[in-house]
């Protein structure tokens, strides 16, 4: 069997996401246009002496008006998976999967969802009775009593990640292929083009994919704040998060969950579904440099954007009649930390050398923060919005590019490319702790 | 032409064995690994015995010059790091991580993958303590204001070192072993509990078929031999409640109505696969062909290990589609398999949706092959089981024979030499995967 003869088409026909801006697609993009901050103080947990006590909270989020009775059927279910049940719900039924059903023995799921929250009060009484301040050292056994009385199996056990596609398969019935990966914040976006691949080699008809996280519980903040990752701005929370900023100072936490529907181009005709665009590209590297630091070039990054163009079969170098370039827009990684701006506007411009500066590149994480594994998903469906309307969402809070980013990072206010054409290519960034670099491109879809 | 890959290289790290010989010895031998739990103070717990690894010093598997990282890595870290070494080896390949040396380098960066199945890493218990128990309320009560940094915080948090978070990202495995290797090709971290290491296995191979790598690093690793992890399976229903006396042999047997549980390992199962051409022209030898691959899902919720989970299936539905999709993948018929290496934890619930699946996707084969589990030597290793157990098939492959000790259900015909065999696991979550391999 040759691959590249038999290789299907792989289009996107529903999406749905969970967000700090909102849960309804045209609500939340309709945010990003007016470039709203998520950003506000910690509800969840008394975060009042921690050097980052803010972050983009999920609001009023409640499963029974997404699933209706359903819900209770995911009652022991953490967080992030009620957030992944939700977007899934969306999608599908976008996609129109209720209505005109795919078979679902063909139908798969590959998530980047994150580790479920911690159950961290029975967890952290463990803790303190397990240790022996006097000796100094733990104690396993009162630990052990002390765990086993407070810990909730159920709790526990639905902390590993790869129960949200158990959720998902259980509330619809899918066979297919079922994988979840955990690349940290590049986890989404490789899942999604990991699917993409399954689809296109034939080994499923149609992928639900995606990511959810949060983090924001005791320890994921403790975790991030030791690394001094995340910005400070106590004082100023909503500005908090400025990617490409001169002045940033890292990122600022979010959380969520974005779920999209890939199918073969034949399945999605077969059923008669509405093509929201095309996946045409993936492209997954890793830095082998560092588990600080990024490759100071940006290498990784550049690899990933290079493998999804090339797979596409588009010039990076290239340009329309205009002097346009053929990609429309990059949704960045964009963290808002020293390093990952600096570095991936380095990749940019490695792989798209003079015509850089005119590659749109913003980031949303400066209005949404940073949805940690579920970021990837949630901005490849800002392109899709973008390809759809034709508008690019701006980076929020950017007041003065920093020269050593130094491209067209859309500031301020979202950019209306209709006079020309609107929005065809796009590619959206995600790189992970680690050195994990995924570059998914899509585009308008033309039959 | 499709491009098949050949598994080189084996990096069988468990409680039986740190190397290919060694293992495949181990496997002939009634070597059983499982012991009374060391690592700590057992003995409040209610399983306290497993297979541990031992005899590995993990600055032993990484160049000096890498050594002062080594204090960022996790024990499922260590498991990767030391398996995917014994794996480079075994594969014959010079990688920067060999030696200290710069030069004479088999691999291309660029074209070498990596996908490492890991499974949740637990941090350090007393590392976290200490630096919880100085964060405390009057009553004696975790207080998040004492764990802060600003105003009246006390700065517990400050008790846990700068990138304490780095070491617990299940991605470290692959981010370490690119790291040390160079490996810079597509990598990822798949999770699926005992499936992860095949899910990886077979996503490695799928890379190397669609042409975006020559070779991928691949497998898995794990330890859950810690207070949180043994809490965890315990109450997944998965391990028997075996005090440190117990004598192994009679607790876990797997497909045996006798058997009283599951048993926890820790381990790295890693392998060295590449397309067949990139082996041949570099003259490597082959231990097996991958031909077939699928995976699959059972859509029930999550329940514990017990009879509850029975009515919603009686067979593992994932894992028959799995296998059934592997095989016709591989173009074989249930009747050319010679063997089956399987998950077979020893927990009876389990075991029974598992044959019940074998019966369903092989038909009569399934009563006349032998089949094979390690889960009652290694104990169940998670993440890194389902590579231990293809380095384990692929030995059986190149050997000739299948060692009598590890067939857990014999089979009524007489055992055939093992050229075409069937690898496969369900997992905690519904996750299946099935793979065929056959003599190269």
């Amino acid at each position: 069997m040759s691959q590249t003869q038999t290789a299907h088409r792989v289009v996107i026909t529903g999406m749905g996401w969970v967000t700090p801006l909102g849960c309804d697609i045209d609500d939340a993009w309709g945010r990003l246009m007016q470039v709203q901050s998520a950003v506000g103080p910690v509800t969840r947990f008394d975060a009042s002496t921690c050097s980052t006590n803010f972050a983009a909270e999920v609001k009023d989020f409640d499963l029974r008006e997404h699933l209706g009775e359903r819900a209770a059927a995911h009652r022991d279910a953490g967080i992030s998976t009620q957030f992944a049940l939700a977007a899934t719900k969306a999608a599908w039924t976008m996609a129109g999967m209720d209505q005109t059903p795919p078979d679902l023995s063909r139908v798969g799921i590959y998530l980047g969802a994150g580790e479920g929250v911690l159950d961290y009060e029975p967890y952290m009484a463990a803790n303190i009775a397990g240790y022996d301040t006097e000796s100094r050292s733990l104690d396993s056994v009162a630990w052990a009593k002390t765990a086993l009385a407070g810990m909730r199996p159920d709790r526990e056990v639905e902390q590993e990640p790869q129960l949200t596609s158990t959720h998902i398969s259980y509330e619809l019935g899918t066979m297919g292929p079922t994988l979840n990966c955990m690349t940290a914040c590049a986890a989404s976006t490789q899942a999604i083009g990991e699917a993409f691949e399954i689809i296109r080699r034939g080994d499923a008809d149609a992928m639900i994919a995606g990511g959810c996280h949060s983090m924001i519980h005791p320890l994921g903040m403790t975790g991030f704040m030791r690394l001094t990752a995340m910005s400070t701005r106590r004082d100023d929370p909503q500005t908090a998060s400025r990617p490409f900023d001169k002045t940033r100072d890292g990122f600022v936490m979010g959380e969520g969950a974005g779920i999209v529907i890939l199918e073969s181009l034949d399945s999605a005709k077969k059923r008669g579904a509405n093509i929201l665009c095309e996946v045409v590209g993936f492209g997954s590297t890793a830095d082998a440099y560092r588990i600080t630091d990024i490759h100071p070039d940006g290498k990784g990054g550049a690899g990933a954007m290079s493998a999804a163009l090339r797979q596409a079969g588009i010039d990076p170098s290239a340009t329309d009649e205009s002097g346009r370039p053929l990609v429309h827009y990059i949704s960045a990684h964009g963290t808002g930390t020293q390093e990952n701006d600096k570095t991936e506007s380095a990749g940019v411009r490695s792989v798209f050398g003079e015509l850089a500066p005119k590659v749109p590149f913003s980031s949303i994480k400066s209005m949404m923060g940073h949805l940690i594994q579920a970021a990837g998903a949630v901005e490849l469906m800002t392109c899709i919005q973008a390809i759809r309307t034709g508008i690019i969402p701006p980076t929020g809070n950017l007041n003065e590019v920093d020269p050593v980013c130094g491209l067209d990072h859309v500031p301020g206010e979202p950019r209306d490319e209709n006079h020309r054409g609107g929005v065809d290519v796009c590619l959206s960034n995600s790189f992970g702790f680690g050195g994990q670099n995924d570059t998914i491109c899509i585009r308008k879809f033309h039959d | 032409m499709r491009s098949h890959s050949v598994i080189t290289g084996l990096g069988p790290v468990c409680a039986i064995a740190n190397t290919p010989n060694a293992f495949w010895e181990a496997l002939r031998s009634d070597a059983f690994g499982i012991s009374p739990i060391d690592s700590f103070d057992v003995s409040g717990f209610r399983t306290q015995i497993a297979g541990q690894v031992r005899d590995v010093n993990i600055r032993d598997f990484v160049p000096k010059s890498y050594r002062k990282a080594t204090k960022v890595m996790a024990r499922d870290t260590e498991l990767a790091v030391i398996a995917a070494k014994v794996a480079a080896e075994d594969a014959g390949l010079k990688t920067r991580g060999s030696e200290d040396d710069d030069e004479g380098f088999t691999i291309n960066p660029a074209r070498t993958g990596c996908q490492i199945g890991a499974g949740l890493i637990a941090a350090e218990t007393e590392e976290l303590s200490r630096a919880v128990a100085t964060a405390q309320d009057s009553d004696g009560n975790f207080s998040l204001r004492s764990w802060g940094t600003v105003g009246e915080g006390e700065a517990g948090m400050n008790n846990l070192p700068p990138l304490w978070l780095l070491k617990y990202l299940p991605n470290m495995l692959a981010c370490h072993v690119t790291i040390i290797h160079g490996l810079e090709g597509p990598s990822n971290t798949v999770m699926g509990a005992e499936a992860s290491a095949l899910l990886s296995i077979g996503e490695s191979a799928r890379v190397i078929e669609r042409g975006s790598a020559d070779m991928c690093f691949t497998g898995g690793a794990e330890s859950r031999i810690n207070q949180l992890g043994l809490i965890r399976w315990d109450y997944a229903g998965r391990l028997a409640h075996a005090h440190r006396d117990a004598n192994p042999q009679d607790i876990c047997k797997p497909f045996h109505p006798e058997s009283q549980g599951g048993l926890l390992g820790e381990g790295g199962g890693m392998l060295v696969i590449e397309r067949a051409e990139h082996a041949a022209n570099r003259g490597a030898r082959a231990y097996a062909k991958i031909t077939g691959f699928a995976a699959a899902q059972t859509p029930r919720p999550y329940i514990p290990a017990t009879e509850s989970m029975r009515e919603h299936d009686e067979i593992d539905r994932g894992l028959a589609a799995s296998i059934t999709n592997a095989l016709r993948d591989a173009g074989r018929a249930p009747e050319d398999l010679d063997a089956v290496f399987c998950l077979g934890l020893g927990q009876l619930v389990l075991d029974q949706m598992e044959l019940g699946a074998l019966r369903h996707s092989l038909g009569d084969s399934a009563d006349s092959i032998p089949i094979v589990s390690i889960a009652h030597r290694t104990g169940n290793t998670m993440a890194a089981h389902a590579g231990l157990l293809t380095a384990c098939a692929s030995l059986c492959i190149q050997n000739g024979e299948v060692p009598p000790n590890i067939v857990v259900r014999s089979g009524d015909q007489p055992h055939r030499q093992p050229n075409i065999v069937l690898v496969c696991t369900p997992s905690l979550g519904g996750q299946a995967a099935a793979m065929i391999l056959e003599k190269p």
